[in-house]
């Protein structure tokens, strides 16, 4: 008996793809700001902070119908990509990419954001007085310190990009291999009444989500708070 | 004021109050097709006036609804968008036998926003001079299913095949195309309709020969079997006023 057949493996094999490209430039984009954020005293630090935590508390339908408008050819984003030659992004994985790193991006700054304030200005102040340069002494204490912070944004990003659905629906349209993902495959299943095939999904997709907090939840206790 | 009024006359008054409270006003829980969304809210309006029974709308995806009805939802009347599912409620025991009926008959249309796009045969298909066309997924969306059948009927489904990006209702179709993320597409004329013409951008009105017809049936469900609004909503279909408000919609009757 195949439970899962090739649109469903394929399916899978798309979402890991996006979820792990989304939690690698994630960090990348998160850590700076997470950084920033965590020690700045600029007036810009609340609004920026409200900004980066919006997508948390937003419907995926509002985030979903903005980045279809923006990145349409009407929209400033399309405008952009259309003016370098690349067309528009909706429709396409990089655009599934985009909305998506926009969707986690609260589920990665705050984890990494309250492992560096965990840090206090002490360890820094230890370094600066052994004549470490700020960026030395960001690579070298700040990131070491904050890496169970770091560890819960990688997880907590990639697993919110797994479970995203609202944003992938509105944006994506539902291309095999391009943009269809476990969450929109298992709903076209549930729409079309094909039951049996989205239990299998649907029950991965719990068992894998499962999974992954426990782990996180593990690995939270061994690791002892973001403090070691 | 008679002060001798008897008991008996007192109380059959307001047993008659009450049994008639439920037939004059009564309350219907009514699941509604996405792409019959406007045509309904004015239908709902004039029958409550003309019948003074209240009805409570809800719209969406008629999967959606089979799911929930299956699942014990509070839904009396279901209009869908086909006539597959309320067939298949009946047959399964979760609607009135015999109520069913065909309100509406969908009309495809080919849609670009943009003035020019579109021309009036349909021969933009054939030049395919575009990255993207927009249809509802042909498994869940009757819609999607006619665009389907018609690109086949032309030939073009399997050129064409590379350019589509589907919307998951034809709610979600229109959208992709109203935003242009999608320079044309297929939506139901109901979408870009009204009083008689398509209000904006350039369409192509598909032929009826190149797709079945999208019968759009109404079924009163098990819930709503001895709510006499029920009854009365069915009529009030087959009358000229919802019948006239349903054509100006550019449904077939």
């Amino acid at each position: 008996m195949a439970v899962l057949d090739d649109g469903a493996w394929q399916a899978i094999r798309l979402t890991l793809e996006l979820a792990s490209l989304t939690t690698v430039l994630l960090l990348i984009i998160a850590t700076p700001l997470a950084w920033w954020l965590s020690q700045t005293r600029s007036k810009w630090r609340a609004p920026i902070g409200a900004l980066v935590t919006l997508p948390l508390v937003l419907p995926p339908t509002v985030l979903g119908f903005y980045l279809l408008v923006l990145m349409g050819p009407q929209g400033p984003l399309g405008q952009l990509t259309l003016a370098l030659g690349w067309g528009t992004l909706s429709f396409t994985f990089t655009g599934l990419l985009i909305g998506s790193i926009v969707f986690s991006l609260p589920f990665a700054v705050q984890p990494i954001q309250h492992a560096f304030e965990a840090i206090g200005p002490r360890p820094l102040e230890a370094a600066a007085t052994l004549r470490a340069s700020p960026l030395d002494a960001f690579f070298t204490v700040a990131l070491p310190l904050a890496r169970p912070g770091l560890l819960t944004a990688s997880i907590l990003s990639f697993a919110h990009t797994v479970g995203e659905f609202g944003v992938v629906l509105m944006i994506g349209g539902n291309i095999p291999g391009q943009t269809r993902v476990v969450s929109t495959q298992i709903y076209g299943h549930v729409e079309a009444m094909e039951y049996a095939q989205a239990h299998w999904l649907a029950g991965g997709m719990v068992a894998f989500s499962f999974v992954i907090l426990l782990s996180l939840s593990l690995l939270r206790r061994s690791g002892g708070g973001f403090m070691r | 004021m008679k002060p001798h009024a008897s008991a008996p006359a007192v109380s059959i008054l307001f047993a008659g109050l009450f049994l008639c409270a439920p037939l004059h006003a009564a309350d219907l829980s009514v699941a509604v097709a996405a792409n019959f969304t406007a045509p309904m809210q004015k239908i709902a309006e004039v029958f409550e006036k003309d019948t003074g029974h209240k009805l409570v709308l809800s719209f969406g995806s008629t999967g959606k609804f089979y799911a929930q009805i299956k699942n014990g939802a509070p839904f009396e009347v279901l209009f869908a968008a086909d006539d597959e599912t309320p067939a298949r409620l009946e047959r399964e025991g979760d609607g009135v036998a015999g109520t069913r009926f065909t309100y509406a008959i969908g009309k495809l249309v080919l849609w670009s926003k943009q003035a020019g796009l579109v021309d009036d045969q349909g021969e933009v298909l054939r030049k395919g001079r575009f990255e993207r066309i927009a249809l509802a997924d042909p498994r869940l969306a009757p819609y999607g299913a006619a665009a389907m059948q018609t690109l086949n009927k032309l030939g073009l489904a399997d050129s064409l095949a590379s350019k589509f990006v589907q919307g998951e209702n034809i709610g979600q179709t229109y959208q992709f195309v109203a935003t242009q993320n999608a320079p044309l597409g297929f939506v139901a004329l109901s979408q870009v309709y009204a009083d008689g013409r398509v209000t904006e951008g350039s369409a192509w009105i598909v032929p009826g020969e190149l797709y079945e017809p999208i019968r759009q049936d109404v079924l009163v469900l098990a819930k709503g079997k001895d709510n006499a609004a029920a009854a009365a909503l069915m009529d009030y279909m087959k009358g000229d006023t919802a019948r006239d408000i349903i054509r100006s919609y550019g449904y077939a009757l």
